[in-house]
């Protein structure tokens, strides 16, 4: 059988000094998918990615793109790989159209700069210094940079970092675009609505291993349906009488906020008003969601992602 | 190779940009030349040639900061490590230093023979051959070593200290500002192992003796190995990430791009005429002068 797989990647380690930064780390991505590595800083993503891009060697593991290895396979594996990293900038006084001239120069297959300006909305930004540009252009600029050679594969890390909402869902939007070109890609992030949005497929990584893997509906259905129930009230509730109401399997805090997860809504909602008018109390407002990744997140580590 | 000539191109403009870098590169070697020959040029054009081959060798020597000292910037910045995912390759981006730095240099040359012809009275312009020779040899041989430091340091700071040190070496002890003929028998020792000193010592020939390519010979063959080994080492100890650092080793392994002019200095020491020939060129600035004396 022939694997439609565009990367893959088998049981990674990786270590700095006394650090496992992975421990086995296996996924496979597919060719026009959007794949998302998810996770905290420090999980182990951006280790994960640059070892995938060759920028550093795994101390155990394989990895292929498009059956390369980025160790050996030389020009041959940059020629199919376009790539947006996390720490990384370009000279000061550069020119946004020399950058993609030059970048676009060391391929012989190669996209017209004029079309990358168009299309990452740059043309008016085109002899502007790199120095002058803002956030949101600079990463518009690392994309267009990532699209040069018409790559098969893209890398994003943290694509969309320290970036304002607004600007934020511009990049999606474009990255939403690549995938009308059956393009594969990786991206890695640790914004929840970020994975939800734009991936096919995500991993949730943590301590430098892959805890959850699976598109974003399936990883919700997977993890037991729990459904989350925000409760605020006129008194505040003490007596921890709230985790017993039927259908509930925990509940917490958070800020005036009480959040109770339930496998059986409807149960719990009639359970919860009847035991408030019981204490006399008043309730201010429900919400109902459904679980998203960051539920899963913490279902999984006991902690929330953004901690 | 392509990627060479294009990494050189766009380094080039980057450096014409930069003021800081045509301050170093231009402003000040041009207003050395003035300083230097306006005090001790004024016999008639007579010392002209000996003056005219220090400035040049100061503005040859200056590549040891120019464009390589740039890639610990690049690095530090995480510059480098963009074209680390293109099919760029380490030996690329460090020969794409030598030639920009080497056709930003020439103009400056150019200019200084030009101001040295017009204003101070250049009587000739020597072995034009030899000097282009030795110019060529000598900036991408301090080029080089610029490159050892940028590949042995970790930060910008390191990196300027180490290059601080080895520039005033290469300044007070070489012949470029003091000359060689004047110094101390114990100083002139150790200065027979300094690339600077063939350097200068190679232009002056070139400038006032008119010594040929084959004259200068172990010169340049000296300053094109040192050259080399620093390149290959350089290479070697490339790193594209400011997070990698360098091996303590390294340093040990930069200081062998001393090596050629170790092996000259010896040959120097016991069989050379370095010390005849800098007296003699010396004494090019006097001879004419105490002749003009002797006619009133």
């Amino acid at each position: 059988m022939i694997s439609t797989a565009n990367i893959e990647v088998e049981n990674l380690t990786k270590r700095y000094g006394d650090v496992e930064a992975l421990r086995g780390v296996s996924f496979s991505v597919n060719e026009g998918e959007i794949f998302g590595l998810l996770g905290p800083n420090g999980a182990g993503k951006t280790s994960t990615v640059e070892i995938i891009e060759g920028l550093r060697t795994p101390d155990g593991g394989k990895v292929r793109v498009c059956g390369l290895d980025p160790q050996r396979s030389g020009d041959d594996f940059k020629f199919v790989i376009g790539a947006a990293l996390q720490s990384t900038a370009l000279p000061d006084k550069m020119r946004v159209r020399e950058a993609l001239d030059l970048f676009g120069s060391f391929y012989p297959r190669r996209r017209g700069t004029a079309e990358l300006l168009k299309r990452f909305g740059l043309e008016e930004k085109k002899n502007a210094f790199y120095s002058h540009l803002s956030g949101g252009q600079k990463q518009r600029l690392a994309l267009a940079m990532a699209l040069v050679n018409d790559p098969r594969v893209i890398f994003l890390d943290e694509p969309t970092s320290g970036l304002d909402p607004q600007v934020r869902h511009e990049i999606y939007a474009v990255i939403q675009e690549l995938k009308k070109e059956n393009k594969t890609i990786l991206i890695t992030t640790h914004y929840i609505e970020e994975a939800e949005h734009l991936c096919d497929r995500v991993a949730i990584v943590d301590h430098g291993k892959v805890i959850a893997l699976g598109s974003p509906r399936e990883l919700k259905e997977r993890s037991g349906a729990v459904t989350r129930i925000t409760v605020r009230m006129a008194k505040p509730e003490t007596n921890g009488a709230l985790s017993t109401l039927e259908g509930v399997t925990e509940c917490r805090t958070e800020a005036d906020d009480y959040l109770l997860y339930s496998t059986r809504v409807p149960r719990t909602i009639v359970a919860l008003v009847k035991h408030l008018e019981e204490q006399h109390n008043e309730l201010i407002s429900l919400e109902i969601s459904a679980p998203s990744l960051e539920d899963i997140f913490l279902e999984l580590t006991g902690r929330r992602l953004r901690d | 190779m392509k990627n060479t000539w294009a990494l050189t191109a766009i380094r080039m403009r980057l450096a014409i940009r930069n003021r800081a870098f045509l301050f170093f590169s231009l402003i000040m070697p041009v207003a050395f030349l003035f300083f230097y020959m306006g005090i001790f040029g004024r016999n008639g054009g007579r010392a002209a040639p000996y003056l005219l081959s220090d400035v040049l060798a100061l503005t040859v020597m200056g590549s040891f900061w120019g464009l390589s000292v740039q890639l610990v910037t690049f690095r530090e910045q995480g510059i480098l490590r963009r074209f680390r995912v293109t099919p760029v390759t380490s030996s690329g981006m460090l020969a794409s230093s030598l030639l920009s730095n080497y056709f930003m240099t020439l103009p400056t040359i150019v200019i200084e023979f030009a101001l040295a012809r017009w204003i101070f009275h250049l009587p000739s312009y020597g072995n034009v051959l030899s000097v282009l020779f030795m110019v060529t040899l000598g900036t991408i041989c301090f080029a080089s070593l610029g490159l050892i430091v940028a590949s042995v340091t970790n930060t910008m700071h390191e990196t300027q200290i180490i290059a601080q040190i080895i520039w005033f070496v290469f300044l007070f002890i070489s012949g470029a500002t003091f000359p060689f003929a004047m110094l101390p028998g114990s100083v002139q020792a150790i200065a027979v192992f300094l690339p600077a000193t063939y350097l200068v010592s190679g232009l002056q020939q070139s400038l006032i003796d008119h010594t040929s390519v084959l004259g200068l010979g172990t010169y340049m063959a000296s300053l094109i190995g040192c050259a080399l080994i620093a390149f290959l080492i350089a290479a070697q100890l490339f790193r594209w990430d400011p997070e990698t650092k360098a091996p303590r080793r390294a340093k040990l392994w930069a200081a062998s791009a001393i090596i050629p002019f170790l092996l000259l200095g010896a040959w120097e020491t016991y069989y050379g005429n370095l010390r005849s020939h800098a007296l003699k060129d010396l004494q090019s600035i006097r001879e004419p002068y105490s002749l003009q004396r002797m006619d009133h």
